[in-house]
């Protein structure tokens, strides 16, 4: 018998050897805690796993990660957080969850916290602040802290505009330079010169925009035209009225231009184009410009192909009421059913850190730190850093209301309807969103 | 004798081992047996089938949101039965999935049992063609979804190029998944292409169950080859072919995650089947309460239909 027992506990052992358990812990990790961070799988998350040593250097907490597709990130972390779930100790949420993440106890309040430690939202540019951090928006209720900026902004090919013969037939066709639109309309000019044209015998179109369905895609993109036109999504002095503000004449218009936009100047196949599809297109040489996030910028200017010299970056252009971009980016928030919340706050309070703040930023991470962003020689520490800075200061996002996934889900299909499926006009497009947001708003019984 | 022997050594074993349980299993009675091995199965089919449809059903007629545990539940009545029923948007989805179901089952009907009559006859290579032929239906809907978006891509996509060689139509000149007139016929192309193995195989299983003798004697009355086909093989394949349709109608009555990866719903709403705009009301918006009744209608439509397809089945085969 106790032969058995030896053999067994050598088998045992044989086994938890073959499936490596134990493997790769860390002396510090065996000292302390680890804990996990979730967030979506792109290029500033591998930017944050390397900024994460230093934490684990310095607190002996090891991290763990779980990034997930932007596809499926708010499909995954939000059945997670719905659920109760305790994988995430901590997580960088989407700006738009906040309300219901904060009403539906999903996150820890950090004012306390913020004071004990002496973090300030004034050391935070003020739009990161109120999109990422903030609910109810413009009070002073704290969530998350500012983790990553970002916006929608464009990437242009230089080397294309750069080009003798590009330049003379552009001049020939629109009496003006070619060169980094300025307005909507010049940008469509630009587009609709290079759809189709033939450059170094290959066939390339226009622009990349967002038209992606399944998820936020579309709004993201075609937000970037509706603010410039003069679209709000309610009445500033009377929140939730949105008759004549979401639907207004000139909003018709914004979205009219982005279905022009889109049919006249994007590569076949563009008809359900994100953040993934929109990299590719450019990345291949297929498009003149790309609309996309800033975070990918960094990416964009190593790439071999079509970075360097070869890539220039332009914000939003203007409409014809407004300058504004999309909001993106989010705030790391401490997940109030984490069993390490202790370890999570010490996180937070070590990426708030002035020094760490400059790493990441560094590292193609997109600080929201004053002290990062006001330096003056942050304008010139990336060939976008200035036009990321531009961008931030006219952003705009969409409601962040506990309600913001059916919100959304109302536009996405009112504007895919129009825009890509050619169903029913602009206006129609608009009043049927009223109406999907009014229905869904008096559902959650708010008053307007 | 041996056997009788081996029996008793076993009931001495029971015996000397655990005298009182052995006594007490030789007096149950059969049905007091029976019930003690179906009841495990009993007790987790209640718990993890007709206890959540109990739950579902319940949860229809409130206002629950599962990502809003916390705010008081409201019994509403039948208001969500009586949105969801009069909803235009619901009533499209519907359409979607009819035009979906009906001609991905027509198609793989005819497509299946054609391949299955070919098959049948057992020529040279038959083995291999009908693995060949079996190979879509053993890959996993996801992948299906995305290569199949790869070959729809109007610049490098071979579904597109193929079509341009046959139709000298440029390539790049229409979009399969991007057109609202092309999108809902490239989802029935991709389920077809995927299904119509497993159709084949059933209608196959009923080819190969038809006894020769009955061709044998139609032989010997002369009937026509036409006439065999008419009078023997299509009506005592029938009911392999009606199981066929009723799996496929079902099975794509579901549909989600193919046409997910495909479309996403789109182009607008032209490819989003009732279970997309489901998910979407269940898992994105939380609305659990309306997603809820709306599954629960789905669930008495598909229910309903299969009943009814059953019954007609039955009637073919008692024939």
């Amino acid at each position: 018998m106790k032969r058995t027992m030896k053999t067994l506990v050598v088998a045992c052992g044989a086994v938890a050897a073959a499936f490596g358990v134990g493997a790769g812990t860390t002396p510090a990790q065996a000292q302390g805690k680890t804990i996990t961070l979730c967030w979506a799988a792109w290029d500033p998350a591998n930017a944050l796993v390397e900024l994460s040593k230093d934490f684990t250097a310095k607190s002996g907490i090891g991290m763990k990660f779980e990034f997930v597709p932007w596809t499926n990130y708010a499909d995954r972390f939000l059945n997670e957080l719905n659920s109760h779930g305790s994988l995430c100790d901590l997580i960088i949420g989407d700006s738009q969850w906040i309300g219901g993440a904060a009403e539906n106890g999903q996150y820890v309040k950090l004012n306390d916290f913020f004071k004990k430690e002496g973090i300030s939202m004034d050391d935070y540019m003020p739009a990161t602040v109120v999109g990422y951090s903030e609910w109810p928006k413009n009070t002073p209720n704290y969530w998350a802290l500012p983790a990553m900026g970002d916006a929608v902004g464009w990437t242009y090919r230089k080397d294309w505009f750069a080009r003798p013969d590009v330049q003379k037939d552009f001049k020939a066709k629109y009496g003006r330079e070619i060169g980094v639109p300025k307005t909507l309309d010049e940008l469509k000019d630009i587009a609709q010169f290079f759809q189709g044209r033939e450059i170094d015998g290959k066939k390339v179109y226009g622009a990349s925009i967002y038209t992606e369905r399944g998820s936020e895609g579309i709004t993201m993109g075609v937000s970037n035209y509706l603010y410039d036109y003069g679209f709000k999504y309610d009445d500033p002095k009377k929140p939730y009225a949105m008759d004549g503000f979401v639907n207004s004449a000139s909003a018709v218009k914004g979205l009219e231009a982005y279905k022009q936009l889109y049919k006249c100047c994007t590569p076949p196949g563009a008809s359900n184009s994100y953040m993934s599809e929109g990299l590719d297109a450019f990345k291949s040489g297929q498009v003149a410009l790309q609309m996309n996030f800033f975070a990918f910028f960094p990416g964009l200017y190593k790439d071999p192909n079509v970075g360097g010299d070869k890539i220039g970056f332009f914000v939003n252009p203007a409409g014809p009421a407004a300058q504004a971009t999309q909001l993106g980016g989010q705030g790391i928030s401490v997940v109030s059913y984490s069993k390490n919340q202790a370890e999570a706050l010490q996180y937070i309070k070590w990426f708030s850190g002035g020094d760490v703040q400059k790493k990441w930023w560094a590292l193609g991470g997109y600080s929201c730190a004053k002290s990062v962003l006001n330096d003056p020689s942050f304008p010139n520490s990336a060939p976008f850093a200035k036009e990321f800075l531009q961008s931030m200061g006219m952003v705009v996002d969409f409601w962040a209301e506990p309600s913001y996934a059916q919100l959304l889900q109302a536009e996405q299909k009112r504007v895919h309807d129009y825009v890509v499926a050619d169903k029913g006009t602009a206006q129609e497009a608009l009043d049927g969103l009223v109406k999907d947001w009014k229905a869904i708003f008096k559902e959650e019984g708010k008053k307007f | 004798m041996n056997e009788l022997s081996a029996s008793s050594r076993i009931t001495y074993r029971a015996v000397m081992v655990r005298p009182g349980v052995a006594r007490r299993i030789r007096g149950l009675s059969d049905r007091t047996l029976a019930w003690l091995f179906i009841t495990p199965t009993i007790v987790l089919l209640l718990a993890i089938n007709i206890f959540p449809l109990l739950w579902t059903i319940y949860l229809s007629f409130t206002n629950y949101r599962a990502n809003r545990a916390n705010v008081p539940t409201i019994w509403l009545g039948a208001d969500w039965y009586q949105s969801i029923l009069t909803d235009p948007d619901i009533w499209a989805a519907m359409q979607v999935t009819a035009h979906f179901v009906i001609w991905t089952v027509v198609i793989e009907t005819v497509l299946g049992f054609g391949l299955a009559y070919l098959i049948d006859k057992k020529f040279r290579g038959h083995g291999m063609w009908t693995t060949i032929i079996l190979l879509p239906m053993m890959l996993s809907p996801a992948v299906v979804g995305n290569f199949w978006t790869f070959l729809y891509q109007p610049q490098i996509g071979l579904f597109n190029y193929v079509v341009a060689f046959f139709t000298g139509r440029a390539a790049s000149s229409f979009q399969m998944l991007g057109d609202v007139t092309l999108s809902p016929w490239a989802i029935v192309i991709v389920d077809a292409w995927m299904w119509t193995p497993y159709v084949m195989l059933i209608c196959l299983a009923g080819l190969r169950s038809i006894p020769d003798y009955i061709y044998e004697a139609a032989e010997v009355d002369r009937a026509s080859k036409w006439r065999q086909f008419w009078s023997i093989t299509l009506p005592m394949a029938l009911p392999f072919i009606m199981l066929a349709v009723l799996f496929r109608g079902i099975e794509n009555f579901k549909m989600f995650d193919m046409v997910n990866l495909l479309t996403g719903g789109g182009p607008g709403s032209t490819t989003e089947v009732a279970s997309i705009t489901l998910k979407r009301a269940a898992f994105e918006s939380w609305r659990t309460g309306y997603s809820s009744a709306f599954a629960i209608i789905l669930f008495v439509t598909v229910f309903g239909l299969a009943n009814i397809y059953v019954k007609a089945l039955n009637k073919v085969k008692s024939r």
